[in-house]
C-alpha cells in the first residue's frame, strides 16, 4: 500500500530494536521483512511453523528431493488432528491410509528432530487449539501452517496464516515465505453481546455482512468495545472464520486479556523475560494514528444467534428471521442462492427455526475450546437430546478433555444422551469415521458449510454456535437457544455448577 | 534446480460457472488420506461429477485434454488444501482464468508454475460462452501481454506483476531464492526478541 514507514527505536532492556509505527500488521511485517524478491514479494521470516499429518507429508518429500535440510526445526511443531479417529485411538490406527499418514509425521519428525505432539504427549489435539493452549502462540509473531484456520492464532496479535505445501516445505527449508504484502481493513464492534449470542454469532454476521470474498488481500483487524470485552477464547473463535471472510489473517491487538491468558503457560517466557516479553508485546498493538486501508462498524447489539441456510458461510440469518427469497438479495448472489436452495432442501420465506436436524456436532478449532463446551453444556444440563438425534462432542484437544472431565462436563453431556469423544477434527471435515450419510442434516458448531464438507457428498449443514447447537440436539430442530436458558444471567462465562 | 520460465499457455479452454466453488468441491477431503499427491487427476470434482450423471465439464468428451479453465468469482476458496490445484494440474489445466481468486488458492498455484489470470465479469463471460458453442476452438495466452486470443478475437486479462515477473523469469518456485538470503534471514531472526526467548543479553 506504499505506505513508508518512519523508524523509531525501541529499548527493550538488552538493547534497542529497531520499531515501526503504524497498525500491528505494519509492525510485523517491518519486523520479519528479510528481503526484496526480484517478482516484488517479500521474503518474510517466520516465527513459529505449524504441522499436522494431511499436508506435510509431500512437503517433506519435496524437500528430500531436492537434498534439503530443515533450518529451524526448532520453530516447527506438529500434532495429529485431520484423520484421527475419535473412538478408538489405538495403534496401530484402524484405517490404514490415517495409519500410513501419522506414520509418515512421525518418521518425518524423527527424521528432522521437530516436536511432535502425538496421543501419548497429553497435549495432542486441533494444531489451532494446542499451540495457544501451549503458549506457543504469541504476539507478534509470524505463524504459518498448512491449514487456512491458522488465522486463530490471529488472536493473539501475530500475523497468523495458512499456506501450501509447497510453502510448507519453503518454510521448513528457509524459514520463510514470499509473499505480498497484504491491506488492512479495520472491523470495529462496539457495544455488548446479547445474553445468547456468542463469538461465532459475531463471525458468522461479520461474514454475512461483509461476504465470502470481501477479506480477499486484506487482513482484518477486529476491534471496539464488544471484541476487547472477549476472553481470548472468544477472539480465537473470531480470527478463525476471517479466512471464510476471504481475509487470509485476522487479528486482534495484544492487550492485558491476551498477557493474562498466556501468563504460565508452559512455552511462554516466564521471569525476567516475561516483563520484558510483555513490554514488547504491548508495543505492537496498532498505534492510535495508525492508517487503515478501510474500516467497517459494526453494533454488537444488532447481532442475533446466527445461522447457516446455505453453502457458504455468508449465507447466514439470524435464527428468528426467514431464509431470504431471492429479491431480498443482491442480484450478484442470486444464482448461488438458487444452488443454495436446491441444495439444502430449504424453501425461501420460511423459517429457519424449526427445521429437523439429524446429527449435531459439536468441535473443531472454531468451537472445540473449553468456554464453548461450558456454554453448550449450559443449555444440556438436565435435559435429554431428541428421540433419534445423533449428538456429539468432539474436545478440541486433550487438554481441553481432561479440564472439561475435570469439570464433569464430560457427565453433563453423556447423562443427556451425547457422546463424548476423543480430540480430533472429526466431523468438521470427516477425514476420519465421523461422516454425515446422504442427506443427514447436521448442526454443527464448525466453520465450513460447503456442499459435500461432512463426508457425505450430498450431506448438508447449518453453522451455528455450539450453544445453538445443543439447542437443536435437545429439540431436534433448529432452536432459539434463547428460549432454553431461561434468565441466566451472563451466559458466556464460567464453569457449569 | 531452477524451474524453467513460463511465458506462453495453449490449449482449448473449459468452463465451469458459478462463484465461490471452494476447494472441498475441486477435490473432497477424502482423497487427502495419502501421502503424495499421484492419481488425484482422477478425483477432480468428483462429488459434483458424480452428481451430475456425467455432465460435468469435465466428464464431457470434448473437454478432455483442454488446457485452460475458465471460472467465475472467488474460485478456489476455503481449505488450504495444495491438493486442490495440484488436482486441476495432473487433470491436464494449465492456466486458470476467472473473474477472482481465493489468495491462497493463487498462491498455491504460482508454486506450482500454474497462472491464474483475472478478467472483467463480462469477458469471462464471453470467453466461457465460447468454449460452450465452440469447444475445438484453440487458445494462446502470453504472459508478458496477459491477452487472450483465440477465434480472432483478444481478451485482455490482468495478472499482479509479483507472480507475472516470477512465472516469466523463472523464479515462481521460491526456495533457491529464498535460501540464497542466508545471511538476511540470519539477521532478521536476530532482531525478533522472542527468537531468543527474550533473554537479555544476545
Ligand atoms: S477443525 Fe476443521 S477447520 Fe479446524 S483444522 Fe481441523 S479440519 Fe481444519
Amino acid at each position: 500500500m506504499g505506505l513508508m514507514l518512519p523508524w523509531t527505536w525501541f529499548f527493550l532492556g538488552y538493547g534497542i530494536i529497531p520499531l515501526s509505527t503504524g497498525t500491528l500488521y505494519d509492525k510485523v511485517w517491518e519486523l520479519h521483512r528479510v528481503a526484496e524478491l526480484p517478482g516484488g514479494q517479500t521474503q518474510l521470516f517466520i516465527g513459529l511453523h505449524l504441522i499436522h499429518e494431511v499436508t506435510s507429508p509431500q512437503a517433506f518429500a519435496m524437500l528430500k528431493e531436492q537434498s534439503l535440510r530443515v533450518r529451524h526445526p526448532e520453530r516447527t511443531v506438529a500434532t495429529v488432528d485431520h484423520i484421527v479417529p475419535t473412538t478408538d485411538q489405538g495403534r496401530p490406527l484402524a484405517d490404514p491410509l490415517a495409519e500410513a499418514m501419522l506414520s509418515a509425521l512421525e518418521k518425518n519428525c524423527a527424521d528432522h528432530g521437530l516436536r511432535l505432539y502425538g496421543f501419548d504427549s497429553g497435549r495432542q489435539g486441533i494444531v489451532h487449539v494446542i499451540a495457544p493452549e501451549l503458549g506457543l502462540s504469541q504476539p507478534g509473531m509470524t505463524i504459518a501452517c498448512g491449514d487456512s484456520h491458522t488465522s486463530t492464532h490471529g488472536a493473539f496479535g501475530a500475523i497468523a496464516f495458512g499456506i501450501g505445501t509447497t510453502q510448507v516445505r519453503d518454510v521448513l527449508a528457509s524459514q520463510s515465505l514470499a509473499l505480498d504484502k497484504l491491506k488492512v481493513r479495520r472491523i470495529s464492534i462496539h457495544g455488548s453481546l446479547a445474553p445468547g449470542v456468542f463469538a461465532k454469532d459475531v463471525a458468522l454476521h461479520v461474514i454475512r455482512r461483509l461476504g465470502v470474498k470481501s477479506g480477499v488481500g486484506y487482513a482484518y483487524e477486529f476491534s471496539g468495545s464488544c471484541v476487547a470485552a472477549m476472553a481470548m477464547e472468544e477472539r480465537m473463535t473470531l480470527c478463525n472464520m476471517a479466512i471464510e471472510a476471504g481475509a487470509r489473517c485476522g487479528y486482534v491487538n495484544p492487550d492485558q486479556v491476551c498477557f493474562d491468558y498466556l501468563r504460565h503457560r508452559p512455552c511462554a517466557p516466564s521471569g525476567a523475560a516475561w516483563r520484558r516479553a510483555v513490554t514488547w508485546w504491548r508495543s505492537l498493538a496498532s498505534d492510535g494514528d495508525a492508517v487503515y486501508d478501510d474500516q467497517v462498524t459494526m453494533d454488537a447489539g444488532e447481532i442475533a444467534p446466527t445461522v447457516t441456510w446455505g453453502i457458504t458461510p455468508a449465507q447466514a440469518m439470524a435464527v428468528d428471521e426467514i431464509i431470504p427469497a431471492p429479491n431480498q438479495l443482491p442480484p450478484g448472489e442470486r444464482p448461488l442462492a438458487q444452488e443454495a436452495y436446491r441444495y439444502m432442501d430449504l424453501q425461501p420465506g420460511e423459517p429457519i427455526a424449526g427445521t429437523p436436524v439429524d446429527v449435531c456436532f459439536i468441535g473443531s478449532c472454531t468451537n472445540g475450546r473449553l468456554s464453548d463446551l461450558r456454554d453448550a453444556a449450559l443449555v444440556v444440563k438436565g435435559r435429554q437430546v431428541a428421540d433419534g438425534m445423533k449428538a456429539f462432542v468432539v474436545p478440541g484437544s486433550q487438554q481441553v478433555a481432561w479440564a472439561a472431565e475435570e469439570e464433569g462436563l464430560d457427565a453433563v453431556f453423556a447423562q443427556a444422551g451425547f457422546e463424548w469423544r476423543r480430540p480430533g477434527c472429526s466431523m468438521c471435515l470427516a477425514m476420519n469415521p465421523d461422516r454425515l450419510e446422504g442427506r443427514q442434516l447436521s448442526a454443527s458448531s464448525s466453520n465450513r458449510n460447503f456442499k459435500g464438507r461432512q463426508g457425505s457428498a450430498s450431506g448438508r449443514t447449518l453453522l451455528m454456535s455450539p450453544a445453538m447447537v445443543a439447542a437443536a440436539a435437545i429439540s431436534g430442530v433448529v432452536t432459539d437457544v434463547r428460549t432454553l436458558l431461561g434468565n441466566a444471567e451472563d451466559t458466556r462465562t464460567g464453569p457449569v455448577e | 534446480m531452477t524451474p524453467a520460465p513460463i511465458t506462453l499457455v495453449e490449449g482449448r479452454g473449459i468452463a465451469l460457472q458459478g462463484h465461490d466453488i471452494d476447494t472441498d468441491r475441486i477435490i473432497p477431503a477424502r482423497f487427502l488420506k495419502s501421502i503424495s499427491f499421484a492419481g488425484l487427476g482422477n478425483h477432480v470434482f468428483a462429488d459434483d461429477r458424480a452428481a451430475t450423471g456425467g455432465c460435468h465439464p469435465f466428464d464431457r468428451p470434448e473437454h478432455q485434454g483442454a488446457r485452460m479453465l475458465v471460472v467465475n468469482r472467488n474460485f478456489g476458496c476455503g481449505s488450504s488444501r495444495e491438493h486442490a490445484p495440484q488436482a486441476l494440474r495432473r487433470w491436464g489445466i494449465t492456466a486458470v482464468i476467472g473473474e477472482s481468486f481465493a489468495e491462497i488458492f493463487a498462491s498455491n498455484c504460482l508454486a506450482l508454475g500454474m497462472p491464474c489470470l483475472r478478467g472483467e465479469a463480462g469477458a469471462i463471460g464471453e470467453i466461457q460462452q465460447l468454449i460452450q458453442e465452440q469447444p475445438g476452438v484453440d487458445f494462446c495466452l502470453p504472459l508478458a501481454t496477459s491477452t487472450l486470443h483465440g477465434l480472432d478475437r483478444h481478451w485482455p486479462l490482468m495478472m499482479e506483476s509479483g507472480p507475472q515477473t516470477m512465472l516469466l523469469s523463472g523464479c515462481w518456485d521460491a526456495t533457491g531464492l529464498l535460501l540464497s538470503h542466508g545471511d538476511e534471514l540470519r539477521r532478521t531472526a536476530l532482531r525478533l526478541p522472542y527468537f531468543h526467548n527474550f533473554a537479555s543479553t544476545r
